[in-house]
């Protein structure tokens, strides 16, 4: 039955792929959009193929709800850490980050601290405690003693906000980069993504979508490595001349190699750097995969793996910014009209891929470009898949059928829902199409630091925090970001068109997170009921729980 | 059931010991990481021209993109070090402890 439903899925996808080969190949002339990549199509197909492989693989091996949120904990630390690393290296991380250090230097850079330092604090302070205490969902943990149904729900909303909001940035993402590196149509990459994103959910659940994130990573570290070493050779591996010619290349000559304007406003770096830290501490699809593994000493184990990849990745990325602005910056094949003082060509976000043609020609172009695609598909089934677990195993299991749903309704739920998260996020992808998202990854870090992470952290440290606390604290978070972002320049003047901003800051971290700690506290403070009395009782035991890990979800026998 | 475990657990003067010893451990590094990355980000944010020294005399690569490296490295040796003393040391005394507990 899966097996045949999943071979016409399949069929549709390939049939869909080859359609959208017809209807591109004729260029409508849009100034963006490329000539047809044959190299990148055949190698993402290849990709593609594999992948579903993998995915009729593991729908044979998933039979219970725990194989199908968690993989039945059977992945190991060094696997989880690979497809954690790949989680949170999206398609933005290259391109995006490549392209900061190509116009800003080291700005760039300081970035991609910001970006990795969320890591080490995991480890210390959340990995064990979240492998402890956790089954599906992160809500599994703060409403582990609290009361189920209010604070899953509020844990759902603050999920499905973060999903949404990064399945949006994503999906446009996806659809302009294809539209560019692949020569397809924008509507056709949206819903190319769309529909193999759920075949990989629905069928082959947290298995499959482990797999394709392992995959990626794998391609993404490697593709990325053999382009900066490439490109690096070039300056006969001198960070010196690397930088010398930098300089001289540059329209930002020396000051490219010091901190510049990006950081400039201290209120908005330190709201940065708690944002991107404490956000990825509170990423529903991240926490997610603490689920997958063991037990504590294998959670400890990928956070180590997944700090190791990110960080050296960064450092390739940054290289590979630094490399291009001689190699790419140089050479007029890769500026609109052959001008150098014009744009580059395919917009600013291309330095990795115009880098990529520059030392290794179309093949290493159509690779990366694959590499690219694939990036954005894993990134997109991981989010899938933690919204639809915040829906089935949060919203209806435990709310709506309070805990009484069977295994195999629960799952029918979450597989339905991947399906309309699905179908959303195409018509988002689509909607969103002329907009500028690039507000929307804030967004999400935002509310995961502000709605998500405090409640989460203080259930698991903080005795005193009660049912009342835990929902005033992710409203207040998630309202005071969500309004922070709305009413700041990002939003009111450039999605809206306002002429000023009525917040002056676009980064929500610095004043959302105290305000969620806050009324978290002052909601669990005024909650004099039996069963705030009861739930700080319960403290003791989940506590216990929390250091040693006895009575914790075990890995299910394969 | 698990409760009176937990109890038991918890009576452990051996639990204290490993809750006294990760948390502290944890904590410090958690402090090192962050107050390090603080004063890199203040550095950034109130005295850029700092970073901007060059390496080598008359060069140009400035002092910034070792720091911004090595920051990188030294994080994720940290959790090196951690998963070291956790994986060994802190897993041993949390065997022993439910051990005796289920006992």
């Amino acid at each position: 039955m899966i097996t045949r439903r999943f071979l016409q899925f399949a069929a549709a996808v390939l049939a869909l792929g080859w359609i959208g080969l017809a209807v591109a190949a004729p260029d409508v002339g849009q100034a963006q959009k490329q000539a047809l990549n044959i190299h990148a199509i055949v190698m993402f197909f290849i990709f593609v193929m594999m992948t579903l492989g993998i995915t009729y693989w593991a729908a044979q091996r998933t039979k219970t709800a725990s194989d199908y949120y968690s993989a039945g904990g059977g992945i190991t630390g060094t696997q989880n850490g690979l497809a954690i690393a790949g989680d949170y290296m999206s398609a933005a991380t290259l391109l995006g980050l490549t392209s900061m250090t190509y116009f800003q230097g080291f700005d760039g850079y300081i970035y991609c601290i910001c970006f990795y330092v969320g890591w080490p604090f995991i480890m210390f302070i959340m990995a064990e405690r979240l492998r402890n205490l956790g089954k599906f969902t992160f809500a599994d943990i703060t409403s582990y003693r609290l009361d189920q149904r209010s604070v899953r729900t509020v844990a759902a909303i603050g999920s499905l906000t973060v999903v949404v909001f990064y399945l949006i940035a994503q999906m446009v993402g996806a659809g302009q980069l294809i539209k560019l590196l692949f020569g397809l149509e924008y509507w056709i990459a949206v819903v190319i993504v769309g529909v193999l994103m759920v075949i990989y959910v629905t069928f082959g659940g947290m298995i499959a979508t482990t797999w394709v994130q392992i995959i990626k990573a794998c391609l993404l570290l490697g593709g990325g490595t053999l382009v900066m070493l490439l490109a690096f050779s070039q300056f006969g591996f001198s960070l010196e001349t690397l930088a010398t010619k930098a300089v001289e290349n540059s329209k930002k000559g020396i000051a490219l190699m010091a901190p510049g304007s990006f950081l400039s406003d201290p209120v908005t770096a330190v709201s940065l750097s708690l944002g991107l830290m404490f956000g990825t501490a509170g990423l529903p699809h991240i926490l997610m995969r603490f689920f997958t593994v063991p037990n504590a000493k294998e959670a400890r184990k990928s956070v180590f793996i997944a700090t190791l990849c990110v960080g050296f990745f960064f450092t390739v990325v940054a290289i590979m910014g630094l490399s291009a602005i001689t190699i790419v910056g140089t050479n007029p094949e890769y500026f609109e009209g052959g001008d150098l003082a014009g744009k580059l060509r395919g917009g600013g976000n291309m330095p990795a891929m115009h880098l990529a043609h520059a030392v290794g020609g179309n093949l290493m172009l159509g690779f990366l470009s694959a590499v690219a695609f694939a990036t954005i598909l894993a990134v997109v089934s991981g989010l899938a898949l933690a919204g639809a677990s915040a829906i089935s195993h949060d919203l209806y299991a435990n709310v709506i059928r309070r805990g009484q749903a069977t295994e195999t309704e629960e799952v029918r739920v979450s597989k339905r829902s991947s399906l309309f998260l699905g179908v959303l996020a195409v018509l988002l992808g689509i909607a969103f199409e002329k907009q500028n998202v690039a507000f929307m990854v804030g967004l999400a870090f935002g509310v995961a630091a502000s709605c998500n992470f405090p409640v989460l952290i203080l259930s698991m440290y903080w005795k005193g925090l009660t049912t009342r606390g835990a929902i005033w604290g992710s409203i207040a978070g998630l309202v005071s970001a969500v309004l922070i972002v709305v009413l700041s320049k990002a939003v009111w003047v450039t999605v809206l068109g306002n002429k000023a901003p009525l917040f002056p800051y676009e980064q929500p971290a610095i004043f959302s997170m105290p305000i969620a700690f806050f009324f978290a506290w002052l909601g669990s403070t005024l909650d004099n009921s039996a069963r705030a009395a009861a739930e700080k009782e319960a403290f003791e035991d989940q506590y216990v729980r929390a250091q040693t890990g006895f009575g914790a979800a075990g890995a299910a026998s394969h | 059931m698990s409760s009176e475990v937990y109890e038991r657990i918890r009576r452990n003067p051996k639990f204290d010991e490993l809750v006294s010893k990760r948390s502290s451990f944890a904590w410090t590094l958690t402090a090192v990481v962050l107050g390090l990355y603080f004063i890199f980000i203040m550095i950034v944010a109130f005295n850029p021209t700092l970073l901007a020294k060059p390496i080598w005399e008359g060069g140009v690569a400035t002092i910034a993109w070792p720091i911004g490296a090595g920051l990188i490295l030294l994080f994720w040796l940290l959790t090196g070090v951690y998963i070291r003393r956790a994986n060994g040391e802190f897993d041993d005394i949390n065997s022993q402890l439910i051990k005796e507990a289920i006992e």
